[in-house]
């Protein structure tokens, strides 16, 4: 008799995800609800879903989880915390999200050191509305809304968000991270229990941003589109550990 | 307890952490700051709550949002511009269905506008002014006592009726000084509300939110959001008349302008015109049932209002054409005098052939 190497995390809700066949979220969604289990806080937990594909979070994960208006997750997430410090909190957004409409909310949850945690999905484009050019859309990439190709001197640069809040000086624990191999998708998890942990211990803002396919909109199979975030996104997003003011190891 | 003098805005705060505020968020704009450095003060290091100095009026009231998806009294505060940010997060809590406190000490617009005393912004708290079907309670003081008073009702009225509740004040109400009696204690325990977002502890996972893609669901929700607003209608209706059964001209003013319009009332009083005062102090729900009471001994509604004519369209959609409805307003900030009104009573008064 073989022995059960995996099962179905407990906090997943049995329910069909309606993401895209080689999307991301449902990987990060797995990855949650096996951390809620590991790490014991399925019972504090308090998610904050986005505007956006991933609206339906609250669908699959089970725990507490309230919407938030588009970008204002980092704002809610203050106001729970503040409200009751014992909850682990956490938002889950997406590019445009944080990184456009939300920025000033990131920033400044992340200046103040709030106990919060990001989720920052990273897939370089707005997936819901129809594939519109994100903050982190790359340069050359077409989009509907650069159908020529993301141009720097017309639509700027991709946005290297993580960096930017590394800047504040209450934020303790950003990395970057992808969720296109195993090997990837494991230093993901990694990278979330740390940052949850970074929250619980009291220490001040984390952050967990994941490079996250989207094969609908860059109009690639998912082999395809696992490949470009090796070859293109992580050019010029690297991976690894951007800030981690308490711990002087690397993840890995 | 004894009277104590006040700033308007102060008071309001004071009176907040009475009614168990928990939370504030708020952002700096004048002419309420006193507020928000009453709060700073007084609630900062109080065992138990926040107060944050949010980036922006929009972040205040997603914090707003959020501590009371945590189940706690929370509050904000602003002035007219501030108070156009926020709407995105009120149309998201009246969505929601989530208590908050929302205090506007109003100011001259549009746009940037002024810092002076204005009322022109009643069409915003009471037509909704977020994106969406949906109304909040809105209370109108005219008195620093009543500012203490308003805002511990607003607490307890958002609470039972699960909806943000607006104090809508002036920058004049604010800055000016009253005596004031708070009538309750900082209660030794805060309130927290039994639908609370605190993790899925003995209980299972909850979701609070009004996203769907099914029409008919978000449908239903209109539908109980205003079957709510019908009964708030019945039982929340709250106005005050001032010497108005034998009145021939009813003057309606409200917040400050009632009580300016007032003290003209009473000079026109002592002149022998026959003058009364209506001044509705739930803005929403209006009072139409005690314009149509009053439109059966009089036909002459007198509005006077800082604004160009807002309230004026709720007096005349009262009478449904049922009375004639004059106005007298001073937009922009200029706060008028009781004697410049009392000029305006006067002449409307003989113009109409009153006796």
């Amino acid at each position: 008799m073989m022995e059960k190497a995996y099962t179905r995390p407990r906090f997943l809700k049995r329910k069909t995800f309606h993401y895209c066949p080689g999307c991301g979220h449902s990987i990060v969604h797995r990855l949650l609800c096996e951390l809620f289990d590991e790490m014991n806080i399925q019972d504090k937990a308090i998610g904050i879903p986005p505007p956006g594909c991933s609206v339906f979070a609250y669908d699959y994960l089970d725990v507490d989880m309230v919407e938030s208006a588009h970008g204002r997750g980092a704002a809610v997430a203050t106001g729970i915390k503040r409200a009751y410090p014992q909850a682990v909190v956490f938002t889950y957004q997406g590019d445009g999200d944080l990184a456009a409409i939300g920025t000033a909310e990131t920033i400044h949850a992340a200046n103040r050191g709030e106990r919060i945690t990001a989720i920052f999905i990273n897939n370089a484009v707005y997936g819901m509305t129809g594939g519109q050019m994100a903050p982190t859309t790359l340069l050359t990439q077409k989009t509907t809304t650069t159908p020529y190709g993301r141009d720097d001197r017309i639509e700027g640069h991709p946005i290297r968000m993580s960096e930017i809040v590394a800047l504040t000086r209450g934020s303790v624990y950003i990395e970057r991270t992808a969720v296109n191999s195993p090997v990837n998708i494991r230093k993901t998890k990694k990278a979330i229990r740390r940052a949850f942990e970074t929250q619980i211990e009291d220490l001040g803002f984390s952050l967990v941003e994941i490079l996250s396919p989207c094969p609908t909109n860059w109009k690639m199979n998912p082999m395809e589109s696992w490949q470009w975030v090796d070859s293109v996104m992580i050019q010029e997003f690297p991976l690894g550990v951007i800030k981690d003011t308490v711990r002087t190891t690397d993840a890995d | 307890m004894a009277k104590v003098l006040m700033n308007g805005n102060s008071a309001i705060g004071e009176a907040a952490i009475r009614a168990g505020c928990q939370c504030y968020f708020g952002y700096p704009i004048t002419p309420q700051n006193e507020l928000t450095e009453y709060m700073a003060a007084n609630l900062s290091r109080r065992q138990g709550c926040s107060f944050v100095q949010a980036e922006s009026e929009v972040s205040a009231i997603n914090m707003v949002y959020g501590a009371s998806v945590a189940g706690v009294r929370t509050m904000t505060s602003s002035s007219s511009p501030g108070i156009s940010l926020k709407q995105e997060g009120i149309s998201y809590l009246s969505a929601c269905e989530l208590p908050a406190v929302i205090v506007n000490m109003s100011r001259g617009g549009p746009g940037l506008g002024s810092i002076s005393a204005a009322q022109s912004d009643y069409f915003q708290a009471t037509r909704g002014g977020g994106h969406g079907d949906y109304r909040n309670i809105v209370l109108a003081p005219s008195s620093v006592q009543e500012l203490a008073d308003f805002t511990h009702s607003a607490f307890s009225l958002a609470e039972e009726y699960h909806m943000p509740v607006i104090v809508l004040g002036d920058g004049m109400l604010g800055q000016m000084v009253e005596p004031v009696e708070f009538k309750h204690e900082v209660p030794n325990e805060l309130p927290v509300r039994e639908d609370a977002l605190r993790g899925a502890n003995s209980r299972a996972s909850r979701i609070v939110k009004t996203f769907t893609s099914k029409p008919v669901e978000l449908e239903e929700i209109n539908w109980s959001l205003f079957r709510r607003y019908q009964l708030i209608k019945k039982k929340e209706t709250v106005c005050e008349t001032f010497m108005v059964d034998d009145a021939q001209l009813i003057v309606a003013a409200f917040g400050i302008a009632a009580r300016i319009a007032k003290g003209a009332i009473k000079t026109a009083r002592s002149n022998g015109l026959k003058v009364g005062l209506l001044r509705p102090i739930s803005l929403w729900p209006f009072p139409s049932q005690v314009v149509q009471e009053l439109a059966k001994k009089t036909k002459q509604f007198l509005v006077f209002e800082m604004n160009m004519g807002q309230m004026m369209e709720d007096v005349q959609l009262a009478l449904e054409g049922n009375g004639q409805v004059s106005f007298y307003g001073r937009p922009g900030g200029v706060i008028p005098t009781p004697s410049e009104f009392l000029r305006v009573i006067t002449r409307y008064y003989y113009q109409k052939g009153l006796k």
